[in-house]
């Protein structure tokens, strides 16, 4: 296997762990206040539509991930509504919020483009195109260097580069601001919180806000960046398998990027059965390799390697004693 | 204490819920350009206006029957067993292992073998998750979720591997042997005269689903263990106390929980399609939560509510065949209905109980 192979197949990990990524973020915030969510998947095809309807219409990517934030807070907000308001079971919200999702974008992108539930291919503008970084052609033919640069780190969309950033600031957010303090907080003993005069619900309700506007982007880059497009059903389980690497980095924002990233690689590895079958001399099972992340996270919920232990107020709502 | 009547508990909120579902899936149905009232007009009619609609009406119910009931039970011992579909996927494996490899004499002693096999395979499937809840504190509903995950990769790999036949390009067991096809409603109740339910899924595993409704309710408020099932749901610490053990309840419960699942399979698997095929469940066991939700995890209202989502089903079916609908309007009403039963239970309920408390002070 050659340089070049190498770089391509980390170059779609990449892709591919980007969406993982921003719905983990998105899932890190809502957890760490103490809000479960496990409705990412469908705030994810939820904005996926949206975007890539919008983009369609608009002729504007941008505009499409603005629409796409756009349908995944309001999902956010039912969310909020049913499990910070009305105190109901976080859990099942979740259920609901996904199912509401991979229903109403068939059917409303039935009645409004009559494609059989997708959406219209998007061109030009209504992408996010790759951006090529400066000095990529330029730098080319330096070894080594120059092909991993070229290949791997230039060539994204923009989307890529702002998950990448997400991370540091994530944790700059979580532990190095005030706001940040308070949400691990309001996860852990919201009572504690409260006591100290800060309101629980706006904390938790700006947490769920966050994990909208983030799972917002990983649907519009689904859909306007990794392909042209709304296909339905397109999340395919992303908004679990980041739940899945939420609980392998054990909420915490750095490890949440390799985590994605080792997702990320074992998708890209499952798309090209040929490579790995060449390198290893053996055939890999195509299967095995899709279970592999569900199948790690449970050794790790059973806490046989490490124990991952949730924030401790994760999924109760809080009731003000009287 | 108790703000509202037991009637209104159990029948009031539920339907307000109900309706409130409705009315939204009306405005989705307005929204998309086409008539609500004609679209019901046309529901009703397909799924309740022949015995063909009542044969796939029943046939559906059979299905979310099982899996409601599945959710219903772990929900009395407070665990969310969001696994059922993965637990009627390893059912329908346990009943295409059952049917091909083994020799059956007649149906009924097939349906038997089948029904324990199902039953076995989905509690097994179950067994994993609840052990690591009860020993390792690991939250069942992420692993249940994770083992659906592993269930359908796991099928996918049987399929078009071990279980395929040679030469076949379909990832698709055998069909099973006719040994083991089970009697239809239209084998059993057609005449010579008077066909009816003519080429409807709906088979005797209705029956064998009703009888686990009583099995169900018998358990739960007649048995020693559905008491103490009841009483771990109610307060885990004032179970351990009276000398339940907490690893036995969330396995036992678990268990059954699976097993309900499974035996699933004896409807779509044995009774209608004769064969394991790719993603067989079809989503069943996802609308097992709702149907429990619905019901109030009591096996009548599990029935009821099956019924319910099995006239949406056959009902749902009818309109993406008449009218521009797409089936995925169904999936929206299933989400409606557990946002509103479940989610935000609080909200139907709160102003109800508000009204209850005025009308007995007034009184």
């Amino acid at each position: 296997m050659d340089l070049l192979t190498v770089l391509q197949i980390l170059d779609s990990s990449v892709r591919l762990a980007i969406p993982l990524l921003l719905a983990c973020l998105a899932g890190l915030y809502s957890e760490r206040a103490g809000i479960f969510d496990i409705g990412l998947e469908g705030k994810m095809l939820a904005a996926a539509f949206m975007a890539a309807a919008v983009a369609y219409t608009s002729g504007s990517a941008w505009v499409g991930l603005l629409a796409g934030i756009g349908a995944s807070l309001l999902l956010s907000a039912i969310h909020g509504v049913a499990s910070i308001t009305f105190r109901g079971n976080q859990l099942i919200s979740g259920v609901a919020i996904n199912f509401l999702a991979a229903g109403l974008t068939v059917v409303v992108a039935q009645s409004w483009f009559a494609q059989g539930g997708r959406t219209p291919t998007l061109q030009g503008a209504g992408r996010f195109e790759p951006i090529t970084l400066p000095l990529a052609d330029t730098l080319q033919n330096v070894p080594l260097f120059g092909p991993i640069y070229r290949e791997l780190i230039s060539g994204h969309s923009i989307l890529v580069y702002v998950a990448f950033l997400l991370v540091p600031f994530t944790w700059w957010v979580l532990y190095r601001t005030r706001f940040g303090l308070r949400l691990r907080a309001v996860g852990e003993n919201p009572a504690s919180v409260d006591t100290a005069g800060v309101s629980v619900v706006q904390l938790r309700y700006s947490a769920v806000i966050i994990c909208g506007i983030l799972c917002g982007l990983a649907g519009a880059y689904l859909s306007t960046a990794l392909q042209a497009g709304f296909t339905k059903d397109m999340s395919a389980g992303r908004g679990f398998i980041a739940l899945a690497a939420l609980i392998f980095a054990k909420w915490r924002p750095w490890y949440a990027l390799y985590a994605t990233l080792l997702f990320g690689f074992l998708q890209a590895l499952a798309l090209r059965p040929d490579l790995l079958e060449n390198t290893l001399g053996f055939k890999v099972n195509g299967q095995l390799l899709d279970a592999l992340p569900y199948i790690l996270t449970v050794v790790i919920l059973a806490g046989f390697v490490g124990k991952a232990i949730p924030p401790r107020a994760g999924g109760e709502p809080y009731v003000k004693e009287r | 204490m108790d703000v509202m009547p037991k009637w209104a508990e159990v029948v009031l909120v539920p339907l307000i819920s109900l309706l409130l579902a409705a009315i939204l899936s009306a405005i989705v149905i307005l929204a998309i350009g086409e008539n609500p009232w004609a679209a019901l007009m046309l529901m009703i009619d397909g799924a309740l206006g022949s015995t063909y609609g009542w044969g796939y009406t029943l046939y559906y119910a059979t299905n979310f029957i099982f899996t409601g009931l599945a959710v219903a039970i772990a929900f009395h011992a407070r665990m969310f067993n969001i696994g059922g579909e993965g637990q009627a996927m390893l059912g329908g494996l346990g009943v295409a292992l059952v049917c091909i490899y083994l020799p059956w004499p007649h149906w009924s002693l097939a349906l038997l073998g089948a029904t324990v096999s199902a039953a076995l395979f989905g509690a097994a499937w179950a067994t994993i998750p609840a052990f690591l809840q009860a020993k390792r504190g690991s939250h069942i509903v992420i692993t249940t979720i994770m083992f659906n995950f592993i269930a359908s990769a796991l099928l996918n790999f049987l399929l078009i591997g071990a279980l395929k036949p040679t030469g076949s390009m379909e990832p698709a067991t055998g069909k099973f042997p006719e040994a083991t096809h089970l009697p239809s409603f239209q084998d059993m109740f057609s005449t010579a005269e008077t066909p009816l339910f003519r080429g409807a899924p709906a088979n005797i595993s209705f029956f064998v689903a009703v009888a686990a409704c009583f099995a169900l309710w018998f358990l739960i408020w007649r048995t020693r263990l559905g008491y103490e099932i009841r009483a771990f749901g109610h307060s885990e610490s004032a179970a351990k106390y009276a000398g339940i053990s907490p690893t036995k309840i969330i396995m036992i419960a678990m268990m059954i929980s699976g097993a309900l699942a499974g035996m699933m399979a004896i409807n779509n698997v044995m009774g209608e399609a004769e064969r394991l095929v790719l993603n067989a469940v079809e989503g069943a066991g996802f609308i097992g939560i709702a149907v429990a939700l619905m019901g109030r995890s009591h096996p009548f209202g599990v029935f009821l509510a099956a019924l319910l989502f099995g006239f949406l089903y056959q009902g749902g079916a009818e309109l993406a065949l008449w009218t521009s609908i797409p089936r995925e309007l169904i999936v929206v009403i299933q989400a409606l209905v557990i946002l509103f039963t479940g989610a935000l239970d609080n909200m139907v309920r709160m102003p109800l109980e508000r009204i209850f408390l005025a009308a007995r002070k007034g009184a």
